[in-house]
């Protein structure tokens, strides 16, 4: 920035990186041996997943009755998990797709790791239902398929069905969208690489690209249908995630503002995950002249913009509950906020709405460290978020009678960490593996920039 | 047949711009471009076309896969065995939009990404023939046919050179993709 003090805006990619360059930096970590910290993070990741499997290999082989839930509480940690990871890899799409479209060059340089945290969210959310199922190995009976039943054929009207085709359709877009992303980078370091082991797998997986200036172009108009297409489709996947709830009769539940308020809530908690891992891989990896201050502090711009709709939220639910002048509704409402679990509800409060207006400073948003910790506030305050919408809405319903509580096993809490283990394991894999940032993306940016720079000397 | 080209090695993306430009402008033909990224601009330098048939693909396969979805579900609902859910009628038609959407998505993307796979020539296994190794780091080759009467090797390469070209080699076209 000091080198340039012509131009109106901090650079996007620090230092006057040649593209050389640029694709050392990032095939740097790749071709080093791993440092202590990713050794001691892998080694807590594969701990945490070592315990989650187990518990699920438990809690398979026993039966869901190893769940703290109950007739009157039939969802609760589960169902919050997966609702919580499948907010997370929202960001990741908003990213990659949303702000491609609108030209946002800021994201080439974050793009390839938050389509990665989209990918192990997804997955890791993906495996909740399939639990919650009791017998996963019948998990396919979600899909319709010809059987020897009749066929009998599944019931399209039920938003866990439409749940079942949203999340898979995601999964695979999300999947082809990153490997197209990744394709150039593959020939990048197919190239680089020395015979070997590595030098087949990336010559197998990128396809024979050659650079061709007529494939580019092609690619181009590929991408962009497809950013299109999952522009599209990450607001459906959210708005029918909502829809498992909001077709419920539940008060509490039943309500037209779901849909843009899970998307909204997804992306907030989605951009706090992008925050916290891409704050840790810039330090880890040495990316700082690629991931710069620059874009940290843009996308704690974007959190406080999704921060303020989830507000908004809030206060609308709390408003139309108690306008609606319908008994039940006011009373969730009010439990949530003064009833047994008034700790989640303030917890939540306070970690997606207070917690978040400290970035509005300048001074705080390019505080790497303050960052940091706000974004890990706000993956627990969404967290919660969800944890209050499904088990305050259902731990007291109709009938005073049928009232009871919830208190998660020690089960449940190990999957919950089991599924922190599969995200962390699976993220760091790839940071060893692939090029955490989009090559060919990031040169073409250090390009524009090089010429604005000269335009304004 | 061994038609010969000829290939320019530039460093800098304004250089390849330029030299395109004014290759064109001469009439030389150009077989290709090879950049490490999607350069702003050179599709307009090269004469390129857009290409307009992946948009078509997108769409009328989105609508296959949505008007196949929706038969289906009517199909199977309404038709093949029809089942008393809630008292909803047999043929519910705002229940199936969120998965007609999905399927449609679904359809519409994979078989724009396997269609480009398809128009680009790109197959796992395929060899990479790359112009130079560089080409996918921080090279920019320009490739053009010699097969013009009016193709003057000395020219070209004066050409290519004034325009900043690192490198010029002529070889056969059948060493190249």
């Amino acid at each position: 920035m000091a080198e340039a003090p012509a131009i109106l805006r901090p650079s996007l990619i620090q230092g006057d990186r040649s593209l050389a360059q640029i694709t050392g930096d990032i095939c740097a970590p790749m071709l080093r041996r791993p440092g202590a910290l990713w050794w001691i993070g892998f080694l807590a990741a594969f701990s945490l997943l070592t315990i989650g499997t187990a518990a699920i290999a438990y809690q398979v082989a026993t039966g869901i009755g190893t769940w703290g839930e109950n007739t009157t509480v039939g969802w609760a940690f589960d169902i919050t998990n997966f609702v919580f990871w499948i907010g997370i890899g929202h960001a990741g799409t908003l990213i990659s797709a949303i702000l491609f479209l609108f030209r946002q060059r800021w994201r080439t340089s974050v793009n390839r790791s938050a389509e990665a945290m989209t990918l192990f969210a997804v997955m890791c959310a993906g495996l909740f239902p399939l639990i919650h199922m009791g017998r996963p190995w019948m998990g396919y009976w979600i899909f319709p398929y010809p059987n020897f039943r009749g066929s009998l054929w599944m019931n399209f009207r039920s938003p866990l069905a439409w749940d079942a085709f949203a999340i898979s359709t995601y999964f695979i877009i999300s999947l082809i969208f990153w490997y197209l992303g990744l394709l150039p980078d593959l020939a990048t370091i197919r190239d680089r690489a020395k015979q070997g082991l590595r030098r087949i797998l990336f010559g197998f997986f990128s396809l024979g690209w050659d650079g061709s200036y007529r494939t580019w172009q092609r690619y181009e108009t590929a991408y962009t249908l497809l950013a299109g297409l999952a522009t599209a489709l990450v607001v459906s996947v959210h708005t029918i995630v909502s829809w498992d709830f909001a077709t419920a009769v539940i008060p509490g539940w039943h309500s037209t503002i779901f849909p843009p308020y899970f998307v909204a809530g997804a992306i907030f908690s989605g951009m706090a995950m992008v925050l916290t891992l891409v704050i840790v891989a810039r330090k880890v990896m040495n990316l700082e002249n690629l991931i710069t201050l620059r874009h940290i502090d843009v996308m704690g711009k974007l959190v406080i913009l999704t921060s303020s709709i989830v507000a908004l939220s809030y206060g609308t639910e709390v408003f139309m509950a108690q306008y609606s002048s319908n008994s039940y509704e006011r009373f969730a409402s009010l439990n949530r906020a003064f009833g047994p679990f008034a700790w989640a509800f303030w917890t939540m409060i306070s970690c997606n709405v207070l917690i978040p207006q400290l970035l509005w400073f300048r001074r705080v948003r390019t505080n790497v460290a303050a960052v940091f910790v706000v974004s890990l506030l706000i993956n627990v305050g969404m967290w919660f978020e969800r944890f209050v919408i499904i088990v305050t809405s259902l731990h007291r319903d109709f009938l005073p009678s049928s009232w009871a509580s919830y208190r998660p096993t020690t089960i449940e809490v190990a999957t919950l960490l089991g599924s922190f283990g599969l995200f962390f394991t699976c993220f760091l894999i790839f940071c060893r593996i692939l090029p955490v940032i989009a090559m060919a993306e990031v040169k073409g940016v250090a390009a524009h920039e090089r010429a604005e720079r000269g335009n304004h000397q | 047949m061994s038609d010969r080209v000829m290939v320019g090695i530039f460093q800098d993306e304004n250089d390849i711009l330029s030299v395109t430009r004014e290759v064109r402008k001469q009439g030389y033909t150009i077989s290709d471009i090879y950049a490490p990224y999607a350069v702003h601009g050179l599709d307009k330098a090269m004469g390129l076309r857009q290409p307009w048939r992946l948009p078509w693909i997108c769409f009328l396969l989105g609508l296959f896969g949505a008007a196949a979805k929706i038969w289906f579900e009517y199909w199977t609902t309404a038709s093949d065995w029809p089942i008393n859910v809630g008292g909803k009628p047999w043929n519910s038609l705002p229940a199936f939009v969120p998965i007609t959407f999905e399927v449609m998505v679904l359809f519409a993307g994979v078989s724009t990404v396997i269609a480009f796979f398809i128009v680009s020539r790109l197959y796992p296994g395929r060899r990479a023939a790359t112009v130079i190794p560089g080409v996918t780091t921080d090279r920019f080759a320009l490739v053009i046919k010699e097969t013009d009467a009016a193709f003057e090797p000395i020219q070209v390469r004066r050409l290519l050179e004034r325009h900043g070209a690192v490198e010029v080699i002529e070889r056969a076209e059948e060493s190249l993709p």
